[in-house]
């Protein structure tokens, strides 16, 4: 049984619930464009960073990586639900891959986030937002392989959370935020004192919103380029490593 | 169809070692309905999870549907259903779209599995709710969900931890009614644990009565019962003295214990031992208000192997 059979079996078990909120989904699309609007016209008319049309080009991106930050945080969320009641038992007693269980559930964020990329795309071009098409789609990949890791990774927090989730919270909660500031995500890094700095370096998000950037601008060339993908691979290959083991301990 | 060695897992609790299961030996025929009976923390539920490939024995072997666990899991998860002790069913899903997953689980094609989603609704008696979620439904209407679900694949052994737990008896009874119905029409092998012993003690052909990690007998429901409990002859008199010689008497056939003016005895047939045993009181000029027998509930047997009930042991 193959490995992508198996993720799109899941990816359709949890999409399935998905057209059923339509009001739910609806608010969803509405949050980043909220966020782009608001925070994107306060950093363009600021002159932070590049300021002008070339904010946009910066800060696109930027709230795409954040979105999917959030969204296959859910996905670790709803796994640690499945897990304290008994479905995830059931699946695992099937012969489903086990790390599909992981990529289909993130892959099901992941429609849904495009969805969203694909609307702040188009609401950002009146803004002077100019994407590069083959670059949009390079960049979207990326944080598809991200997106696997932090789903994984927030998954096995998950599990660590057990069985109260309050763990799982507070971490989150508390460590997403300053992920974020120190990824360059929202604001650049350039102004930061040195310490942020060297915080920052060692954030593999800062590596990969920088790929994006590039990617988004169609500079296929740029060294910031593979550094993105490496970091985004490890991981995604340590997310899964860690989600697998945590699932044996899951149940 | 279960055949396990040595079988033993043991788990580090706060840097304490805990043996769930011990030294389990197991052997189980194609076509056994078998009743894995024991108090709360006896290991059921590991020894379950061991057989169900969920989780790796420490050490032992162990052969479920003709494939190894440990270098095997996916072929004994091919071939085996498993009805777990909490619900199945996702929360934002419906039964029917579960029971499709689920076919497509085990390898089965869209249309294969729908098919077979609709079999299990019909068997169950769940097409009325095949659109609902799990929040819609009744206890026993769940409960019957997940049975439908280990069942898509049509497997020859099928596991169930507690199925009838936190069901009313109405409940219970049907959930019986349709595992009965399994096994009359599909052969199918079942083992399942559960703690109401006179559920065993009515459906199951086997008792496996484990404690502390180990099995501690292991037979039919009756033979457990003659063997390890016997029948009971309870005998009121009217004086303390009365009651202490009847037990002397008693003590030729069987055990005796004297609570008062009552005195118990443990006899391997009651009916036929009571008109003997009151014609000896008579004889001796024992005064006795009145007498009954009772047969041995799986309670008893429980009671005997281990000094405890099985109820006050939830530790």
């Amino acid at each position: 049984m193959g490995f992508a059979r198996d993720t799109r079996i899941v990816f359709d078990r949890e999409f399935a619930p998905v057209p059923r909120q339509p009001v739910g989904l609806a608010f969803a699309m509405l949050q980043p464009l909220l966020f782009l609007l608001l925070f994107g016209s306060l950093l363009a008319g600021s002159g932070a960073g590049e300021g002008g049309a070339a904010a946009w080009q910066w800060f696109v991106p930027g709230v795409l990586l954040m979105m999917c930050l959030f969204g296959p945080m859910q996905a670790g969320y709803s796994l640690l639900m499945e897990a304290i009641g008994g479905s995830l038992e059931r699946l695992l007693v099937t012969p489903l891959n086990r790390a599909a269980l992981l990529t289909g559930r993130v892959l099901k964020e992941f429609v849904i986030l495009l969805v969203q990329a694909a609307l702040l795309v188009v609401v950002a071009l009146p803004m002077g937002f100019r994407p590069h098409l083959a670059g949009v789609f390079a960049g979207l990949a990326l944080l598809v392989v991200l997106g696997v890791g932090l789903g994984s990774l927030s998954f096995v927090l998950a599990i660590a959370s057990k069985p109260s989730g309050t763990i799982f919270y507070l971490v989150t909660q508390t460590v997403l935020f300053p992920l974020v500031l120190l990824s360059g995500v929202l604001l650049p890094l350039g102004s930061a004192p040195a310490w942020m700095r060297a915080a920052a370096a060692v954030n593999p998000l800062r590596y990969v919103v920088d790929a994006e950037r590039a990617l988004f601008a169609g500079r296929f060339g740029a060294a910031a380029v593979p550094y993105g993908l490496v970091a985004a691979g490890v991981l995604a290959a340590v997310g899964l490593l860690a989600g697998v083991r945590a699932m044996r301990r899951a149940v | 169809m279960i055949h396990a060695r040595k079988l033993a897992k043991s788990f580090t609790v706060r840097r304490r070692r805990v043996d769930a299961v011990r030294c389990l030996d197991l052997d189980v025929g194609a076509g056994q309905l078998v009743a894995f009976l024991g108090p709360n923390g006896a290991g059921k539920s590991t020894c379950l999870r061991m057989l169900t490939s969920l989780i790796r024995p420490t050490s032992g072997t162990a052969t479920v549907a003709g494939r190894d666990i440990v270098a095997d899991p996916a072929g004994v998860r091919a071939r085996i259903g498993y009805v777990g002790q909490r619900n199945g069913m996702g929360e934002s899903n419906r039964v029917l779209d579960e029971l499709v997953t689920q076919g497509r689980c085990y390898g089965l094609d869209r249309t294969a599995a729908r098919r077979r989603a609709h079999e299990m609704l019909d068997l169950l008696d769940l097409a009325d709710v095949a659109a609902r979620g799990p929040g819609t439904l009744s206890g026993g209407q769940r409960r019957r969900v997940d049975i439908a679900l280990g069942l898509v694949h049509r497997p020859p052994l099928l596991f169930l931890d507690e199925p009838s737990t936190g069901l009313d008896p109405r409940g219970r009874a049907e959930i019986w009614a349709y595992i009965s119905r399994l096994r009359a029409e599909h052969g199918t092998t079942l083992f399942l644990t559960t703690h109401y012993l006179e559920e065993a003690d009515a459906m199951a052909e086997r008792v496996i009565v484990i404690d502390h990690g180990e099995v501690i007998a292991d037979g039919t429901a009756a033979r457990l019962k003659s063997d390890l409990a016997g029948d009971q002859i309870t005998v009121t008199t009217t004086g303390e003295g009365d009651a202490a010689s009847a037990a002397e008497l008693a003590g030729r056939t069987g055990e005796a214990a004297v609570d008062g003016v009552t005195v118990r005895v443990r006899v391997p047939d009651a009916a036929a031992a009571l008109p003997g045993y009151l014609r000896a009181l008579d004889a001796a000029g024992v005064k006795v208000a009145g007498a009954e027998t009772a047969r041995p509930t799986l309670d008893d047997v429980f009671l005997a192997l281990t000094g405890r009930s099985i109820d006050d042991t939830s530790a």
